[in-house]
């Protein structure tokens, strides 16, 4: 049973490490500059002016493709694979690199340039209108999340392994590095908030302390697979505060809903004709939990944006003169080590606050009768 | 007859107007994170200096109310970038 459980997890890191290897071994890497030339039959012009907004945008937001670097006119990336379903072509899957990054049209799909739907997937219908298919691409943060899914499930099953077969011993090594996190979530943020029923709900606080956290601290570092702007995009803490939701619902009981629709101690004529103080509780059950998605999203994507701003000040000066963008990029550098430690500090406050206010929110909604 | 010329400037001028608008915005929120947030580090300052020995939960207290006081201002700061990249 031990042997199996060790080949378990050693299965799944080399499953995703050989997922990264294939996918960027077997696929040729991406000539812009050619691929221009072929279709204009236009020379590029020579020197596009740096354009900060563009380049930040792009650093932040999903994308089809994982780019790696640029050199000169040599663009470096990884097409990523695209899952369409459209009503009338059925299922398609292919790698991004057929739209060769935005230019060419694929059976009928494209990436919109402007619009509506600007940088994602549209179908061209014949009859001209443009809709967008059910899109279930793994771009570059499902790539990322997924990684990092991987990771911790790789973690968390070795240290269980750990306990199993180390019974009362001192814990060593990676058992011991996550032991005072895991004990933290426990204690401090479930057992406090929550109260007698804890122990439910602390798997399912614990995935979501680690999952931020993780991912907050893989998009700080540039090197793929990090480095994408998980947390930034507005989806996926709105999935999990969704999560959170349900089960705040799946949890509430009785005296909850009382003490939000008829909530006691309360003067009768905030209740009776024009109903203020419902209308004011129901309505923060849905805001607190838009709330908790918000500040999320907004702390990492607004760290993400000063970091990438500190670095396109170096191009900015260096668009007037050349030395001045080598002493800008010292002075860059050093502001963005900073803020790159204050990220760290902001990726672990944030999923923090996530996990303490979800566990409120349960502890709240497991209310007993009042005395 | 005077407001005429005024009101064609507003409308043609109503892009320009959303922009300063999204930038004052965003400047207020500023203000309001930075009074908000300042106050909570007088206040633990000041809390530490009077028991020195309950530091570390006061610290750990102030930087949790810190991030939620955050939280709000970047709600204003979300609804700047929005009228911003609209």
């Amino acid at each position: 049973m031990v042997k199996r459980r060790k080949k378990f997890s050693s299965v799944i890191v080399l499953a995703v490490l050989l997922l990264f290897v294939l996918t960027s071994a077997m696929v040729p890497k991406h000539f812009n500059n050619q691929a221009h030339k072929e279709e204009n039959g236009v020379p590029d012009s020579p020197h596009k002016p740096f354009n900060p907004k563009e380049m930040i945008l792009d650093h932040v937001m999903d994308s089809y493709e994982w780019h790696l670097f640029t050199y000169k006119d040599f663009h470096c990336s990884i097409p990523l694979p695209v899952i369409l379903y459209s009503k009338d072509k059925g299922f398609l899957i292919f790698l991004s690199s057929k739209f060769n990054h935005g230019h060419r049209s694929y059976k009928g799909f494209k990436i919109s340039p402007e619009g509506k739907y600007q940088g994602k997937i549209v179908e061209e219908m014949p009859d001209g209108t443009v809709v967008r298919p059910l899109d279930l691409s793994l771009t570059k943060v499902a790539v990322a999340f997924i990684f990092c899914a991987a990771l911790m499930l790789w973690l968390f099953i070795s240290i269980s392994h750990a306990y199993t077969s180390r019974k009362n011993k001192a814990p060593h090594g990676l058992q011991n590095l996550m032991e005072p996190l895991i004990l933290f979530v426990r204690d401090e943020i479930a057992k406090s908030s929550i109260g007698d029923k804890y122990e439910r709900y602390v798997p399912y606080l614990l995935t979501l302390f680690f999952f931020i956290f993780i991912n907050n601290l893989l998009g700080l570092i540039p090197i793929p697979p990090g480095g994408a702007n998980v947390m930034g995009n507005i989806a996926i803490p709105m999935v999990m505060s969704l999560f959170t939701f349900a089960l705040v619902l799946a949890s509430s009981t009785k005296y909850y809903w009382i003490d939000i629709f008829n909530t006691p101690g309360v003067p009768w004529w905030l209740k009776f004709p024009i109903p203020l103080l419902p209308i004011i509780e129901f309505s923060s059950l849905f805001i607190k939990h838009i709330v908790l998605v918000i500040r999320l999203f907004a702390n990492i994507l607004a760290g993400h944006t000063v970091s990438l701003g500190f670095f396109a000040l170096i191009f900015i000066f260096g668009e007037s003169s050349i030395l001045a963008g080598y002493g800008m990029s010292v002075i860059s550098i050093a502001f963005t080590v900073f803020l790159s430690l204050l990220e760290i500090l902001v990726a672990l406050i944030q999923a923090y606050v996530f996990t303490l206010l979800s566990a409120l929110y349960f502890g709240l909604a497991l209310e007993e009768k009042h005395q | 007859m005077l407001m005429l010329p005024l009101m064609i400037l507003l409308q043609a001028a109503s892009n320009a107007v959303a922009l300063m608008g999204a930038g004052i915005g965003s400047g207020l929120a500023a203000i309001g994170a930075g009074i908000g947030i300042g106050l909570i580090g007088g206040n633990a300052m000041e809390a530490i200096s009077r028991q020195p020995e309950a530091m570390s939960d006061i610290r750990s207290n102030m930087l949790i109310s810190a991030a939620l006081i955050e939280g709000v201002a970047f709600f204003a700061i979300v609804i700047c970038l929005m009228i911003l990249f609209q």
